[in-house]
């Protein structure tokens, strides 16, 4: 019953938050209008979208403030790159990492993660589904890169959605 | 110093630093060597840029009108939602016309991606196989 009237709870109360920050006032009827939104929405939206993925909410709010705060650290690494750098001195590279994610919203947060961090922008992923294509604007020692962008994301991400 | 005059650097001091670097992206698309490599400045240099002055809003509106505005709450999550996929379209396009040899479309320094290991090739070029996550035969 409730599985049927809310398809997806999560996605329900993020459109609600969503739409009392859009409305940008707290009263009863913004809420409730917020409320009509959040149970019609993911009703029409199910047949698109028939998984659910489980999502461990304090280690997904840990980890967003890790991705801000890697954001800001990338916003000042790339300008550095593109103000100092010179052209002959860059090392871009293409890199292939073996995924060990298997759901597609834990690889599409995945994905966009490493397309909003340090130097790198998710170009593709292989027809298997095991590796991911990311491009490195700065990667001198790919194998290390890879490393990197497995143990500080792709380990908390596995954690936020396990089955 | 009156509160009011403060207020009004600190507005000024984060519109002005959020236009630095949004100008250091834009520099970058100039710059940097290929079409790969131009995709890193608007994806990250501009999200800092664009966060500074959101900040700059929030902040004006507090500090002369004593409200707490939340749309720009919104712009910025909508644009980390956006960037990274607008992103991937475009790299896509360009692994698209690499392998097809548009002569219009030179490869970057990096080359053009090898295959990844095992067989398979990137899902640009082939239908994602059964039982992955892009596979919809069974929907």
């Amino acid at each position: 019953m409730i599985a049927r009237l809310l398809p997806h709870p999560g996605l329900s109360v993020l459109l609600v938050v969503m739409w009392m920050v859009m409305v940008g006032e707290v009263s009863f009827g913004a809420l409730l209008l917020g409320i009509v939104v959040g149970i019609l929405v993911p009703r029409f939206t199910a047949p698109w979208w028939p998984g659910r993925p489980r999502v461990r909410f304090l280690p997904a709010l840990a980890y967003a403030a890790i991705v801000v705060r890697d954001i800001i650290l990338a916003n000042l690494e790339v300008a550095a790159i593109i103000l100092f750098k010179r052209t002959r001195d860059l090392r871009p590279a293409w890199l292939a990492i073996p995924l060990e994610l298997a759901g597609p919203e834990a690889i599409t947060v995945f994905a966009g993660t490493i397309s909003l961090t340090p130097g790198t922008v998710s170009a593709d992923v292989s027809a298997c589904g095991r590796y991911l294509l990311v491009h490195a604007l700065h990667a001198p020692d790919p194998a290390a890169e890879i490393a990197k962008v497995k143990a500080r994301y792709e380990a908390r991400l596995k954690e936020i959605f396990r089955d | 110093m009156s509160p009011a005059a403060l207020a009004e650097i600190l507005v000024s001091a984060l519109i002005v630093i959020g236009g630095s670097f949004a100008l250091i992206g834009s520099w970058g698309l100039v710059r940097l060597p290929s079409l790969m490599e131009r995709l890193h400045g608007p994806t990250k240099a501009s999200t800092l840029g664009l966060g500074a002055i959101l900040g700059a809003s929030v902040l004006w509106f507090h500090l002369t009108q004593g409200v707490w505005t939340t749309h720009e709450l919104l712009v910025s999550v909508f644009l980390f939602l956006t960037a990274p996929i607008s992103a991937n379209m475009i790299a896509k396009v360009h692994l698209h016309r690499l392998r097809q040899r548009e002569p219009s479309e030179p490869p970057g320094p990096a080359g053009a991606p090898a295959a990844p290991p095992g067989g398979a090739d990137w899902a640009n070029h082939e239908a994602p196989h059964e039982g992955t996550p892009g596979d919809f035969v069974g929907d």
